[in-house]
């Protein structure tokens, strides 16, 4: 009873019951259309008929009387085929005709009227039905004239039998189809129910199945899966995440504890603990950096839409956070270039991509400042319209990343590993990497023999009057 | 996003700095000649140990502090007025600080706000600035940041946003001309140089933090990570106090710096 009721609570059902009373109510309309038109043309013709019986039999009456109609009557009541016809006398009593077992009384209205009779030549026959015309003659005499109708009666047997049959049919094939189809769907439906359930018990790797037809079920399947990849993907992100919270604030953590163990243990002068407790808020410093990044990357990362987003120059940005950091790179022997010619319209945090210029050009800086006194080296810098995408280049004259080395440094968070060997430049590049993608930008690795070379692509914005105009 | 030279190998060029050649000036002498700038100030903060080292600290700078633990109370307190400037944790319980603000700006107050946050990103500081924050600094913050942050907003003692000629001992900033010239001697600056002195002397007796340059200058609010700021305020030194007496730009040790008339 249940999984009937669950059957029938089911939406593929209740279109089915819906679909099919609407067409019931149709066919039956139909039906009783076609039935009432048929009994009505029926009926028409015995009306003509009578009427010119009548007209036939008055004419008789008026040109010989009463003998004469007595005599037509009995004559054309015989022929095969007659129509019904009675003469009586005032007093009822038959003169001639061919019906029996009138009612009583029957003959002393006039008018049309629909009656069963018997035929005086057939009695043994059943009573049929006639639509007959009762007229007052002259005399008190009363003419009956009439004409079986009895076909109607079967043709409406004909056309509203079948069809009644044939819409119960119809019902009962309609909703055996309907709980077929509707078992089939509730089937699907329950299969992803259980995969659902199995993904929310905790196993994110479970796939709702895809059949293959192209189906909704199909299409519905697809887009699920893949929110299904996205989340799982995040998930793992964030696992990521908290695996290198884990380790790169656990470690300075340690350093931090062994730091201040350390002068509890040992320090003796003013001097010391002064030195131990700097030593102390530099560590902490530290942390709170790698804490923060950490924290913008995982923003950057989840790609919600920025409050801070504007339209700005990238050109502009990337000439200023230059002038920013120009004196470092000249006190660190290097000189920085760059090559900027015409605006370039983002829309987007300008903070956070002036952050990731400024983490590029550090670590430009920090690895391509010669170690040689009095040598220089080169950063160059440029802002350029690129198949209608904006590209800022970072190259410096540095040892570089072994091309091997790559795809890896760009992978999410993976860089960590690469942070304990190159300080600074793990965090830097992971965050310069989501910040790009945030922007719908990418981002590329480079020989730039010698050093490195990054480049970002960012989509331009509309063109102002675009803007304008929406 | 505190701010450290020790972690930089390019560092340590503020306080060595050719043209420059005196010691770094420890916080607390700096203090001494601050103290007639004694402020009253509302530290609104729901954690108690916090409250406690703010008003402890504000204290030893010189100036007055009443605390208060919830933001209502906090709005109690700030509607009674006569705050030189409000120290707001964005969350707290009752009523947030971002709420706070945005109430006493609606009755008109302009007393000025910096909003203490754990939340520090750039959504966050935007969203700060937009409920009538007038500075936003993230937890955890040093102390001397926090300071000097407040003693830049109360606005004391510098010259008005008005002035168009500001004045510290002989040297001279022309904001009109874009002019500047020590002991009648015009100095030739660049662009970024002169809107860098430019804060310097607005906030002149006033120690000012490398974020808080950072910002104000560049309008950055990220860490930089190497002493960008230490090179560029060296060069601007080098061009105001090389060949005059006395030197006017001073390094504040562990906290920025400060431009003053030695003499006083």
């Amino acid at each position: 009873m249940t999984a009937l009721g669950r059957l029938i609570r089911t939406t593929a059902f209740k279109l089915i019951a819906a679909y099919l009373l609407v067409f019931a109510i149709f066919a039956g309309s139909v039906i009783a259309y076609l039935g009432w038109h048929t009994q009505r043309l029926v009926t028409r013709q015995a009306v003509e008929a009578i009427e010119n019986d009548t007209s036939f039999m008055q004419a008789q009456f008026e040109r010989g009387g009463i003998s004469r109609l007595v005599q037509v009557v009995n004559r054309r009541s015989r022929a095969p085929d007659a129509g019904l016809l009675l003469v009586t006398s005032f007093n009822g009593e038959p003169l001639a005709g061919n019906v029996l077992n009138l009612p009583l009384n029957f003959l002393d209205k006039e008018g049309w009227r629909e009656i069963d009779y018997v035929r005086s030549e057939d009695q043994a026959a059943p009573p049929s039905r006639a639509l007959v015309n009762v007229l007052f003659l002259p005399g008190e005499f009363r003419l009956l004239i009439g004409r079986d109708v009895v076909e109607r009666e079967e043709l409406r047997k004909i056309i509203i039998g079948p069809a009644l049959w044939g819409l119960g049919l119809l019902v009962v094939l309609g909703v055996a189809g309907g709980l077929f189809v509707t078992r089939r769907v509730l089937k699907r439906i329950d299969q992803m129910t259980a995969i659902s359930d199995g993904i929310m018990a905790g196993d994110m790797s479970g796939r709702l199945a895809v059949a293959g037809t192209g189906d909704e079920f199909d299409r519905l399947a697809f887009s699920l899966n893949a929110m299904l990849d996205r989340i799982e993907a995040l998930m793992a992100g964030l696992k990521q995440v908290s695996d290198n919270i884990a380790h790169d604030l656990k470690t300075p953590l340690t350093r931090l504890r062994n730091r201040a163990e350390d002068a509890l243990r040992t320090a003796r002068s003013d001097e010391e603990w002064r030195a131990a407790t700097e030593q102390t808020i530099d560590e902490s410093d530290g942390l709170i950096r790698t804490f923060d990044a950490l924290l913008m990357i995982a923003r950057a990362e989840a790609g919600q839409a920025s409050a801070a987003a504007v339209r700005f120059d990238l050109a502009d940005t990337l000439a200023s956070v230059a002038e920013l950091y120009e004196p470092v790179a000249d006190e660190s022997g290097l000189d920085l270039t760059l090559e900027s010619v015409e605006p370039l319209g983002v829309i987007g945090v300008r903070e956070l991509l002036a952050q990731v210029l400024s983490n590029l050009i550090d670590n430009a800086i920090k690895y391509s400042a010669p170690d040689i006194p009095g040598a220089r080296g080169t950063i160059r810098l440029a802002a350029s319209r690129v198949d209608g995408k904006a590209r800022i280049v970072v190259a410096d004259c540095g040892p570089g990343i072994p091309e091997a080395d790559r795809p890896r440094v760009l992978e999410r968070f993976v860089r960590l590993e690469a942070s304990r060997t190159r300080p600074g430049f793990g965090l830097g590049l992971s965050l310069v990497v989501a910040v790009v993608h945030l922007h719908g930008g990418s981002l590329r690795l480079e020989d730039n023999e010698p050093g490195l070379r990054v480049i970002i692509d960012l989509p331009l914005a509309p063109a102002m009057e675009e803007v304008a105009a929406v | 996003m505190t701010y450290m030279e020790t972690n930089s190998n390019l560092a340590a060029a503020a306080d060595s700095s050719p043209g420059s050649g005196l010691p770094a000036l420890d916080p607390a002498e700096v203090r001494k000649s601050a103290e007639e700038f004694a402020m009253r100030l509302l530290v609104v903060e729901d954690d108690r140990d916090a409250a406690d080292y703010l008003r402890k600290a504000f204290r030893e700078a010189g100036h007055v502090v009443d605390v208060a633990t919830d933001g209502e109370d906090g709005l109690v307190l700030a509607l009674d007025g006569g705050y030189d400037v409000l120290v707001v944790d964005r969350m707290l319980p009752r009523r947030d600080g971002l709420s706070l603000i945005a109430h006493l700006r609606g009755r008109g107050d302009q007393t000025p706000a910096l909003i203490l946050s754990a939340l520090g990103q750039v959504d966050d500081r935007v969203t700060g600035l937009r409920a009538g924050g007038d500075d936003y600094l993230p937890k955890p913050y040093a102390f001397s940041e926090l300071l000097a942050r407040v003693e830049a907003l109360a606005r004391r003692g510098g010259p008005q946003a008005a002035d168009t000629l500001y004045r510290v001992g002989d040297l001279e900033l022309d904001r009109l001309a874009h002019r500047v010239s020590r002991a009648g001697q015009e100095i030739v600056l660049q662009p970024r140089e002169f809107r860098l002195l430019e804060y310097l002397m607005r906030h002149a007796g006033q120690v000012v933090t490398r974020t808080m340059l950072l910002e104000n200058v560049w309008d950055y609010h990220f860490d930089p990570q190497t002493n960008v700021i230490d090179v560029h305020v060296s060069r601007l030194r080098s061009k105001i106090d090389k060949g005059f007496d006395p030197p006017l730009l001073h390094t504040v040790r562990g906290a920025g710096y400060i431009l003053r008339d030695g003499a006083r």
